[in-house]
């Protein structure tokens, strides 16, 4: 019989074993992803209708913006081409955080199948492995269109772009993008300890989407006070479209803000991995 | 079980297996130990047997090399070339517990965790199953931890019996201290040559009586009862059963006293 070990000892430089850290959920991401994508793969026809019938979706956003645009002429002070940068910016942000983080929804299905259980006994982050399940590159379908819309957008509004605004606007949407994944972890745990919790959190993940295709200030004082100050929606795309637009706030709001997208990303994701942990600490499984 | 595995956190005590705090290092354990859920799968329902193993080889990082050694070595023991292709949702019950413990054991692990792994098998895979933990715990020196209903299992593998009765051990030992702890006595089978009303001899209890056949509970040395029964009766046939391991641990369900020191 085979008897080589198969434990990596870990170095004693704590550099490497800190980048180890980092990179390992990395790899095992990568490798689960691209074994779905090769399952996917087997079926070409079938994934690439359901990309175009998300791509369809996503146009069919995109026309709902221009028309309620067209007939406005400016909402709350914003063009057609201001009102798609911050669909683009929003549903880019979405779209990503739903290709790489989206399938931590069916936390409640993987607890009910037993899958979880399997989850948690491969020396594996569970988080890892429940978010790489199933991955599919036809949530690019969501991505790209939503990358278009925003170039178009951005290419067409009236900007001076300085050094310093290009390099913010990256910055800003891995904001956005993690600011979204987070939101869907943290939602995701209440299925921890609510049975079929998934609708509840799809009224904040996609609804939240929703509500941040559109300027904020359309919507009620309290609503983008509780989207800024309680689910930090507004940090997505209203708060960055404010600062590339150079645009003081119409509601009011601290200026302030519209800089604070990084530091609520961290503080975001800080409070999903909490929450996680936590979530992972009370997980009662079933049957026994 | 779960608790065991890191899966649970226990609410209070403490648990060490191969020398972790399970829910605290969960994911180091994992590499030490292999685990088998019998009603479930740790497998990819919807990929073939195996990517799923070569998945499986990528998580718990074993090289290349020695992976192709063992699946090798496995596939052969295991029997597994017919359906290596095959998505794992369509193998038979035996097919994927015969995959999963190849997944289980890749890594090579100290300790072999199985949770009812017969459950629902039909008897010639039971017996595969058996005969193969049976070898990886000669020849690799793997710890095999079991639970299950089956008692032929216990019967086939297990040098260290624990009963367990609604929460609290009840027994825990080997297999031949488990028989003395309930007195279940040893039934002599004892087919007569002609029909017979039950046979009344020294040291035993006719029990039942089926035609000529008669049971026999032995209360004394089986050589005295029988030639007891032989002078007084023209005997067919004579079988002397052992009590099972069922009957011992029903007993011990039943909360038959076990003997005090045992426990």
């Amino acid at each position: 019989m085979v008897e080589t070990p198969t434990r990596v000892r870990a170095t004693g430089n704590p550099l490497v074993h800190a980048a180890g850290a980092v990179l390992r959920p990395v790899q095992d991401y990568h490798r689960l992803a691209w074994i779905w994508v090769r399952a996917f793969a087997q079926y070409p026809a079938s994934l690439l209708l359901m990309s175009l019938a998300v791509t369809v979706s996503v146009l069919a956003q995109v026309g709902a913006v221009v028309i309620v645009f067209g007939h406005a002429g400016t909402l709350a002070g914003f063009t057609v081409y201001e009102g798609l940068m911050v669909f683009g910016l929003a549903a880019s942000a979405f779209g990503v955080a739903d290709m790489f983080m989206g399938a931590v929804e069916r936390l409640g299905s993987h607890i009910r199948a037993g899958s979880f259980d399997a989850m948690l006994v491969r020396p594996v982050s569970p988080l890892v492995q429940l978010a790489a399940d199933e991955f599919s590159p036809r949530r690019l379908g969501k991505v790209v269109p939503a990358l278009v819309v925003l170039g178009i957008a951005l290419a067409n509004i009236d900007v001076e772009w300085t050094p310093g605004r290009v390099l913010l606007l990256p910055v800003m949407m891995l904001s956005g993008v993690l600011i979204c994944g987070a939101i869907w972890v943290a939602t995701a745990c209440l299925q921890f300890f609510v049975a079929n919790a998934r609708e509840a959190a799809n009224s904040l993940t996609y609804g939240g989407q929703a509500l941040s295709e559109y300027p904020l200030a359309i919507y009620g004082r309290e609503i983008v006070r509780s989207v800024t100050y309680v689910v930090p929606l507004a940090f997505i795309s209203w708060q960055p479209a404010l600062l590339v637009l150079d645009r003081p706030d119409p509601l009011g709001m601290p200026e302030a803000l519209r800089h604070a997208g990084p530091v609520i990303a961290v503080l975001a994701c800080t409070g999903a991995a909490l929450l996680w942990r936590f979530g992972l600490r009370h997980y009662r499984s079933t049957g026994s | 079980m779960k608790m065991l595995t890191g899966i649970l956190t226990p609410t209070s005590g403490s648990v060490r297996v191969v020398g972790r705090d399970p829910s605290r290092q969960r994911t180091r354990l994992a590499r030490d130990i292999g685990v088998v859920f019998g009603q479930r799968t740790t497998l990819w329902w919807d990929l073939p047997l195996r990517d799923s193993l070569s998945l499986t080889r990528h998580l718990y990082r074993v090289p290349a090399d020695v992976h192709a050694e063992r699946l090798a070595e496995l596939t052969e023991l295991l029997e597994l070339e017919p359906f290596l292709d095959t998505p794992v949702r369509q193998l038979s019950l035996g097919q994927r517990m015969r995959g999963d413990l190849t997944a289980a054991l890749l890594h090579a692990p100290p300790l072999l965790v199985l949770d009812e792994p017969t459950i629902g098998l039909d008897v010639v895979s039971k017996s595969t199953i058996r005969e193969f933990l049976l070898r990886i715990n000669r020849e690799r020196g793997t710890t095999i931890l079991i639970t299950t209903h089956d008692l032929g299992d216990v019967e086939r593998l297990c040098d260290r019996v624990i009963v367990i009765d609604k929460g609290r051990l009840a027994f825990d030992g080997g297999l031949p201290e488990l028989r003395a702890t309930v007195p279940t006595p040893r039934v002599l089978v004892v087919d007569l040559a002609a029909p017979a009303p039950a046979i009344e001899v020294e040291g035993a209890v006719t029990v039942r009586v089926d035609g000529p056949r008669q049971w026999l509970e032995l209360a004394d040395n089986p050589a005295r009862v029988i030639s007891r029964v032989t002078a007084g009766h023209e005997v067919a046939d004579l079988t002397l059963r052992e009590p099972d391991i069922e009957g011992v641990v029903s007993a011990l369900y039943r909360g038959a006293a076990p003997n005090e020191s045992r426990v």
